[in-house]
């Protein structure tokens, strides 16, 4: 937060994402947040799947909050950062596809993967952790590859096809891994998640390579509740009625 | 703190022609920028005091690995993924591949460069010894022309580098010389993954009728620069192994490296890990 503050009183553009995010917004998802939180077991569990849906982790206030920007993003966002005046460098055109989406974007060179997938187009599934490639919270798929999006480029993935945690669920239909992180808890806080599913998926596309174990196949995917057991034992289940 | 983006300057050349050329006009203006997994952090810890960045990333005459008769050409921008599946890298050049998988983790190695851990020239980093066990040759590529050079003259102390401002690191060639070497590769770290090197340890050897008849130590995070150990190679060579032999070998290497306590560790501590390490390796040496 305070970041965004520093660099808006510098003059920097506000972007698609912070636009929506009104003081009143945020006092409304605390409200139903802490209604969701006080109520049973069911209704937990209703609650993360739709955290999943809607793009991830916890954090929830952020992710009630996603809902909101996204479905603005969806018919504003591309609009908006195209138009968004430059500070003092000049932008370049940039096509992001993202789940199966192209974003026509006007972007600074230098403007980082994440930030763009957030802030520009308004896709928070993909988390800020570390912002240096090390925790994975920001894990993305570039062309089935996983990478960090906090050290990657936006230029540099120009129509490569990018995938993000919202890209996962078909419709009310949860991504094989995100039913099993559920089942077998894979999260305390959530934070993490993301980023731990989108390495899985990776993992399920490029194979865990003979006398790798599933666990050093994720790693760069840390955990700070440290709910690996459940983790492993998701991927392991996904992998197993895959093979 | 974290620095603020719009201060810096970011341009993608369309060709390595392209690349050089900008590089001849302003030397020393222009940093190469590949993977960005070591820049990065600098970035996000406010100490990235270059402002100008040339990203490579996209340029396909930096890529790919090419195995010719006598050596493999690896470009910078080949990825420690891609060290790790390569079938001749595998069955030749091992180290690389141990080195490669303890670096970072999976999303790392598929946009960490060798060719970017070799010019970011941190004596901890992972790759290195085990290029300087395998005498690997650098092509360094300017608009002036292009040269090669023994990796083991490229660092010339700590974060200086054998390069000059208007060249680009392009290959990395290893001659198909070492294949039948017994091998051994160990990082120590804070933890088995995700750490970085306290004392990193690339060997190889050769034993013929009981003697070692060649034999390579090289290591990382002991010295300003990753070193090869010549006088312990030495002092080993036509040797049996031995506890005679061990304990001078040992003796020689803690003479050889300079370690120093930093926040990882201390001198005392890697002086002595190290030397555990290269007793390690000679008693797998002597059983196989």
């Amino acid at each position: 937060m305070k970041r965004k503050k520093d660099r808006g009183a510098k003059g920097n553009a506000p972007d698609a994402a912070e636009r929506e995010s009104s003081a009143a917004e945020h006092e409304s998802c605390a409200d139903e947040l802490i209604q969701l939180l006080s109520e049973d077991g069911a209704a937990r569990r209703r609650f993360l799947k739709q955290t999943l849906l809607a793009g991830g982790g916890l954090a929830a206030a952020n992710l009630l909050f996603s809902y909101h920007a996204r479905a603005s993003a969806h018919t504003s966002a591309a609009a908006d950062a195209a138009a968004a005046p430059s500070n003092k460098l000049s932008t370049i055109p940039v096509t992001l596809r993202v789940n199966g989406r192209d974003y026509p974007l006007q972007l600074e060179p230098q403007v980082m993967l994440l930030d763009a997938l957030r802030e520009r187009i308004g896709l928070t599934g993909s988390k800020k952790g570390c912002d240096r490639g090390q925790c994975g919270a920001c894990t993305v798929l570039a062309d089935g590859h996983r990478i960090n999006s906090c050290l990657a480029l936006a230029a540099s993935y120009d129509g490569a096809e990018i995938t993000t945690i919202e890209g996962l669920a078909r419709g009310d239909e949860l991504h094989p891994l995100q039913a099993a992180f559920i089942k077998h808890d894979g999260f305390q806080c959530g934070y993490c998640t993301p980023g731990q599913i989108m390495s899985a998926a990776g993992l399920l596309r490029e194979g865990c390579p003979t006398g790798m174990t599933v666990r050093e196949c994720m790693s760069g995917n840390i955990c700070r509740c440290g709910a690996y057991n459940g983790i492993l034992a998701a991927i392991e289940e996904v992998r197993g009625s895959k093979a | 703190m974290r620095a603020y983006l719009p201060d810096y300057e970011l341009r993608a050349p369309r060709s390595l022609t392209d690349a050089l050329a900008l590089l001849a006009r302003e030397p020393g203006g222009w940093r190469a920028f590949a993977g960005g997994t070591d820049l990065m952090v600098l970035l996000e810890a406010g100490l990235l005091t270059h402002r100008k960045f040339l990203s490579i990333w996209h340029l396909p005459e930096l890529k790919g690995i090419e195995v010719a008769n006598d050596h493999v050409t690896l470009g910078a921008l080949t990825t420690y993924t891609e060290v790790q599946r390569d079938e001749t890298m595998r069955r030749e050049f091992p180290l690389l591949g141990a080195a490669a998988r303890e670096t970072g983790g999976i999303a790392i190695q598929n946009r960490g460069t060798l060719g970017g851990n070799i010019v970011n020239a941190s004596p901890a980093a992972d790759s290195p010894p085990a290029l300087l066990v395998y005498d690997a040759e650098l092509e360094l590529v300017s608009t002036r022309g292009t040269r090669l050079l023994p990796y083991r003259e490229f660092h010339t102390g700590y974060k200086q580098m054998n390069m000059q401002s208007d060249e680009l690191l392009t290959r990395i060639r290893l001659p198909r010389t070492t294949g039948d070497l017994k091998t051994y590769y160990r990082k120590v770290g804070t933890r088995k993954a995700q750490a970085i090197s306290k004392v990193c340890f690339a060997a190889g050897a050769r034993m013929n009728d009981g003697r070692i008849a060649d034999v390579r130590l090289a290591l990382g995070s002991v010295a300003p620069t990753v070193v090869r150990c010549t006088q312990t190679e030495e002092l080993l060579r036509n040797q049996t192994i031995d506890e005679a032999t061990t304990k001078a070998a040992r003796e020689m290497l803690m003479t050889e490296i300079t370690p120093i306590d930093d926040m990882r560790s201390t001198a005392d501590y890697r002086l002595n890990v190290a030397a555990n390490l290269l007793a390690d390796f000679l008693r797998q040496l002597k059983h196989t």
